[in-house]
């Protein structure tokens, strides 16, 4: 049983107290400094004033900011939808694969993870430029083909033009289904792992097909884990900074590198302030959504 | 483990099974749609990272054609004094980082498993914040916290002029250590905790020889999350990085601003190269970990 704080307080004291004082001073302070600015404006090029005004989050509704939080919820819903199309037939083959195969598929699907963001981003440009591999292999098969079709007395295809791959919106979606197709897969690998397999094996036994079987035994099942992939997948997809950054285009700009503009470039902090609470407040209505589907199935089951 | 449920059906013969033999019904792996796209996803996960590997030992700087074997971009690379300066600064930083996110972690898991106290779900709900609240919310909440509420004193020596990278990577890391650790908590018997203090063992002597070795696997996993979640950290570094306290990843950064060279390349190769040995030292230890410390 639990132990009541009262029964060992100096105990409880020397426990609790470093924790709470870190994540009071070094998180909640911060955000609470943040949320203020959020509701203040620019007297000087340094000095804020907490005035209480709503001006900033006024400003984040206009059409042009609108439009933005707009796009980077498609971004990151598309993001989302992709990982789980990639995801739900590789967790299932990993999950019932023999044990020895299924930890080097984990190892396989986690070393990526572990492996720093920056630089998977960074490999996949070389990977999608013009001159990169994408191309190089596409130009291969154009080639080959066109010299195919002259053998056999067709117009060639002519000269290969490279795809722009890059500095656009599917290079950006492309990127983060990259980055995040972890988040995707273990859950739903656990989700699977933990499915009452006989189930299963009814429902194969009684005459239905496998993709039958998957959509209506499998897929209910899984859903809290199908619930907590989305939600793992699409949050820190919303919040997306060095992807389209380094892979968007000029119209590709997502949430929250219209915050780091404010922050850093066009100090502008109270209006950045107010887009990140904005951007927060998403995140939560995405989490309490997941909670209810959650409940929901649970409740179900 | 999960594969019982296979081997219970009649029918289905045993586990061990001829390759030749035609899949089971639930064996999906054997089936060449899903093999394809296991494969198919690998290949999409790692293609250009072993790219970016094996180019960056070429003697092009055009990454596409392969035109020699060279070390040319590693002894650039160690030569470049800023270059190294980050990279000593981000393990120094992950370092510290994973020291303070375990000792915090492990209490803040302790507090939450040991205690009823009034305020708890308020305490649990705050502590899962930093795991939820977007990267890009938490950089600008620490610019803005060291820039106006508690700026860190300017020119200090070395290591003590990446104290507010290092206190903001905490405040990321050691919820997570906290979780993993909770995780482990669950499985303690609490009766050798009283066990112990019915024995005269005192409040600090229970929490170290008979709580502690219960956790040492959760406070490995917890170490190792809170090592590489530092060491990968870009966005909020990005915030709290000043000119003189740049990491690897925002120096690669910079350096990709200006142009792509096979620099870039090799250092990138020599840190997924630590990142992996240590993923590996870290899976070792956990694998070995619970059998001699069965208590």
């Amino acid at each position: 049983m639990e132990q009541t704080w009262r029964q060992a307080k100096a105990a409880f004291a020397a426990i609790a107290v470093p924790p709470i004082a870190w994540l009071f001073l070094f998180f909640l302070v911060p955000l609470a400094v943040v949320w203020g600015y959020s509701l203040g404006e620019n007297t000087g090029p340094t000095t804020i004033d907490v005035t209480g005004t709503f001006a900033n989050y006024m400003r984040a509704v206009e059409p042009l900011y609108l439009e933005i939080f707009g796009k980077s919820l498609i971004i990151a819903g598309l993001t989302t939808v992709l990982c789980l199309i990639v995801g739900f037939p590789v967790a299932l083959a990993i999950a019932f694969a023999s044990p020895k195969t299924k930890a080097w598929l984990l190892l396989l699907i986690m070393l990526p993870f572990w492996t720093n963001l920056l630089i998977r981003t960074f490999a996949l440009i070389a990977v999608l430029r013009e001159n990169g591999y994408v191309n190089a292999i596409l130009e291969w098969f154009w080639n080959g083909g066109s010299g195919l079709m002259a053998l056999v007395g067709l117009q060639p295809l002519g000269d290969f033009e490279p795809l722009t791959l890059l500095y656009n919106n599917t290079a950006v979606v492309i990127g983060l289904v990259y980055v995040h197709l972890p988040f995707m897969v273990l859950p739903l690998y656990s989700a699977l792992d933990r499915m009452d397999r006989s189930l299963m094996e009814a429902s194969l036994d009684l005459g239905a097909g496998h993709m039958r079987t998957i959509w209506s035994v499998v897929v209910p099942l899984a859903a809290p884990g199908i619930a907590s992939g989305v939600l793992i997948t699409f949050i820190p997809a919303l919040g997306a900074y060095l992807t389209p950054d380094l892979l968007g285009g000029t119209d590709s700009q997502m949430i929250a590198n219209v915050i780091e503009r404010q922050f850093k470039r066009a100090n502008d902090w109270p209006f950045g302030a107010a887009l990140s609470f904005l951007l927060m407040y998403l995140t939560f209505i995405a989490i309490a959504v997941q909670a209810f589907v959650q409940r929901k199935s649970e409740r179900r089951g | 483990m999960a594969d019982q449920g296979l081997t219970s059906v009649p029918g289905l013969g045993g586990g061990k099974r001829e390759p030749k033999e035609k899949p089971g019904p639930l064996e999906y792996l054997r089936r060449w749609p899903l093999r394809l796209m296991v494969g198919a996803t690998l290949v999409f996960l790692y293609l250009p990272l072993i790219t970016l590997m094996i180019f960056s030992f070429n003697t092009s700087r055009r990454n596409v054609v392969w035109q020699g074997f060279t070390f040319d971009w590693y002894e650039k690379a160690f030569n470049n004094e800023s270059l190294l300066q980050a990279f000593v600064n981000s393990l120094t930083i992950a370092f510290l980082c994973t020291v303070i996110s375990v000792i915090l972690g492990a209490l803040a898991a302790v507090m939450l498993w040991r205690f009823k106290f009034p305020g708890k779900t308020v305490v649990e709900g705050s502590m899962a914040l930093p795991i939820v609240v977007p990267e890009i919310c938490m950089g600008v909440a620490m610019l803005v916290f060291f820039a106006r509420v508690m700026p860190w004193p300017m020119g200090m020596p070395w290591p003590l002029n990446l104290g507010a990278i290092t206190i903001a990577h905490v405040s990321f890391a050691f919820p997570f250590v906290a979780t993993v650790v909770r995780a482990r908590l669950a499985s303690f018997n609490r009766e050798l905790e009283e066990a112990a203090k019915d024995l005269g063992a005192s409040e600090w002597r229970t929490f170290w020889d008979v709580l502690v070795p219960h956790m040492q696997p959760g406070l490995i996993a917890g170490a190792l999350l809170a090592f590489t979640l530092s060491l990968d950290d870009f966005v909020i570094t990005f915030f709290t990085a000043g000119p003189d306290t740049v990491t690897f990843p925002v120096k690669v950064y910079s350096m990709l601003r200006f142009s792509v060279t096979p620099e870039v390349n090799a250092a990138s190769t020599i840190l997924i190269v630590v990142t992996v040995i240590l993923t590996a030292v870290g899976l070792q230890m956990q694998n070995n970990e619970p059998k001699d410390k069965k208590a």
